[in-house]
């Protein structure tokens, strides 16, 4: 009785184990074609996003060239996308003069990261675009950031320019209250959407520190054409 | 009901069962037992993402897909899954079928995906498709499992376009991202917010409870 | 990748974005066991012994996944790791404290079709955590979870005792209290921010 227990068991089991392991292949192959299947078209979508974004974010923009942050803040330009670097899209306009620069930022929201684009522009020392690449800030509050018109009118002209010897930036973008913006340096902010108002300012006056001074100096390098 | 709609496809791949007919399996889905408002099923998606029509629309089509695969996968493979793993075997079938429909939504459209974010990576752990799988495709023929699939989407599908529209238009003032008030409207923000969603469902509860005791009172 | 003090992950899990009510995770437990004070407390506990454990699983496997570049399996290795601890979990328990398993036991199955669980586990990989960031935040969506079926079952049995209209009685009803709590929540909009 025992042993006709244990065969019936042992077979069982396999089974199991031969029905489990089949499901599991066909279950892997799905997932890896329908993986491949639409990886072309999905990155195709991600790049013409960003492509519109930096276009959005540079007024008067025609051509775009890609260029690479170097560790030592220099820039060398590439074709594409590239993996783990730091890129930064210097924008022309019809004649090939340089109007301006698109750079990634990221920071803390109030939900989660919030990913944004903004175009600086070396000859005013201002940014003067500003777009939301990614946000999961509260629908209705904290999503005006990507909406409201009176806060984007904020990243229309926003003074980033530098000290005299060109090295830092005078003052560093700040998010104030609704109502309390006095000088063109500081982001009017939202009305119930203080934290997400507040997170931007912050995340652009980082990175604006940061990259403001190297892309100023880079300036020169930028509207070199290409082949020159 | 029956009268009206008679199973015109007759017996075999549909069913042959004479006492139900296939159309009742697809019915009973959008209508009786919607899975939404009847069996309040499945409610993390129905609340999270429908704070606008075209989201709940969107996330009802993903699940009625999920469904739809699943159901048939595991009803045609009912006599060869061993008893002891079915639910595993169930889980795994519904996780390759979702990861499939979030990488579709991906290559179809950026803007939905952000919506819908990653919601669409729960709906593996939507007790609707799970429940759907155990309680009647591993016991039901593979067409009958589709029209049950289709009917419990659809059915899904109205349950979230309803509570989606209703919030969409107080909370937005709009359908569909179409204005339908005029600019003076001040939009009921907290329809959108996490508290809207609780308040809408429990709204329509209660117009379903208001039907039934009133079907009782008759 | 993430810069977040622990502190404010944790306050942030559990206050400011609970995942019952501002993220509807775990929502049917939390309508299905909210009735009585004693088994929400119980439910809560062991949802958030389950989280912790699938958090570090997760964090692991994320790893594995990113070594050998085959994300695109992420999904269901997460739910089937998820579903194994589970059963893991239930066996430990079992042996190591008959007590535990029969207060505990008929809840820990249901945990895995628990979607704050899986939802956890995906929130944290985006959000980019470090081991010890995963486990506090883990922490605190459990704890936020407990305390919003606790504060729910306690509401739940003071209106036993009350009259209530027809018309709301069931779902309905809880759904309403549930919106409520909801609201009372965003209140915490704003903490730890600064």
């Amino acid at each position: 009785m025992k042993e006709a227990g244990n065969t019936s068991g042992q077979t069982s089991g396999q089974k199991m184990l031969l029905t489990m392991t089949g499901i599991g292949v066909f279950c892997a192959l799905m997932i890896v074609l329908s993986y491949q299947g639409t990886l072309p078209r999905i990155e195709q979508l991600k790049a013409e996003a960003l492509e519109k974004a930096i276009f959005k974010v540079v007024p008067g923009m025609e051509s775009k060239r890609t260029f690479r942050m170097e560790s030592d803040g220099s820039f060398t330009e590439v074709s594409g996308k590239e993996k783990d670097a730091r890129l930064v899209y210097a924008g022309y306009d019809k004649e090939g003069k340089l109007v301006g620069v698109a750079v990634e930022a990221a920071g803390m929201g109030f939900a989660d990261v919030i990913k944004v684009i903004y175009g600086y522009d070396p000859e005013k020392e201002a940014v003067v675009g500003f777009y939301v690449l990614e946000s999961k800030e509260t629908p209705g509050l904290g999503d005006k950031i990507e909406k409201d018109p009176n806060f984007l009118a904020n990243f229309e002209a926003l003074d980033v320019s530098l000290t005299e010897d060109k090295s830092k930036t005078k003052n560093t973008v700040v998010a104030v209250k609704h109502g309390e913006k006095k000088n063109n340096w500081e982001v009017d902010g939202i009305t119930g959407a203080t934290i997400s108002s507040r997170a931007i300012g912050n995340l652009l006056g980082t990175s604006t520190a940061e990259m403001a001074p190297v892309l100023h100096k880079n300036k020169a390098f930028f509207e070199v054409k290409k082949g020159q | 009901m029956s009268q009206l709609t008679k199973d015109k496809t007759g017996e075999g791949f549909w069913g042959n069962l004479a006492n139900s007919p296939s159309t009742n399996e697809f019915l009973k889905g959008l209508w009786k037992e919607n899975p939404v408002f009847v069996q309040v099923l499945g409610m993390c998606p129905t609340l999270a993402v429908t704070n606008t029509a075209m989201n709940g629309l969107a996330m009802g089509l993903a699940t009625t897909f999920v469904l739809l695969m699943s159901n048939i996968l595991v009803s045609s493979l009912r006599n060869v899954i061993p008893k002891q793993v079915r639910i595993a075997s169930y889980i795994l079938i519904i996780a390759t079928f979702v990861t499939m429909t979030d990488y579709a939504i991906q290559a179809i459209s950026v803007d939905l995906s952000k919506a819908l974010g990653a919601f669409i990576s729960l709906i593996v752990v939507n007790c609707l498709i799970l429940g759907r799988a155990e309680a009647f495709a591993s016991k039901n023929t593979v067409g009958k499992s589709m029209l049950d699939a289709l009917g419990m989407g659809f059915g899904f599908v109205i349950g979230l376009l309803s509570l989606g529209a209703v919030r969409e238009i107080l909370g937005n003032g709009s359908i569909f991202g179409i204005p339908v008030f005029p600019a003076s409207f001040q939009e009921w923000v907290i329809m959108i917010l996490p508290p809207g969603g609780f308040f809408t469902l429990a709204m329509w509860l209660m117009f379903f409870n208001h039907r039934k005791q009133k079907k009782a009172a008759l | 990748m993430n810069q977040e003090s622990l502190f404010a992950i944790f306050i942030n899990a559990s206050l400011i974005n609970n995942f019952v009510l501002a993220y509807f995770l775990g929502i049917c437990p939390f309508l299905g066991v909210s009735g009585k004070m004693e088994t929400a407390t119980k439910m809560g506990a062991a949802v958030t012994f389950v989280m912790i454990i699938s958090s570090v699983c997760a964090y692991g496997l994320h790893a594995l996944l990113v070594s050998i570049d085959a994300i695109y399996l992420q999904l269901i290795s997460y739910i089937v790791v998820i579903a194994a601890t589970v059963q893991l979990v239930e066996m430990f328990i079992k042996k190591m404290s008959p007590a535990l398993f029969r207060a505990l036991g008929i809840f820990l199955p249901l945990i895995t079709t628990n979607c704050a669980i899986l939802g956890l586990a995906l929130f944290q990989t985006n959000k980019g955590y470090g081991l010890a960031q995963s486990v506090v935040y883990a922490l605190g969506a459990g704890i936020g979870f407990t305390l919003a079926l606790v504060l729910m079952a306690g509401l739940r049995e003071k209106l036993n005792f009350a009259e209530t209209p027809n018309l709301v009685k069931g779902t309905a009803l809880t759904l309403l209290i549930a919106g409520i709590l909801s609201l009372a929540f965003m209140g915490f909009a704003g903490l730890g921010s600064n």
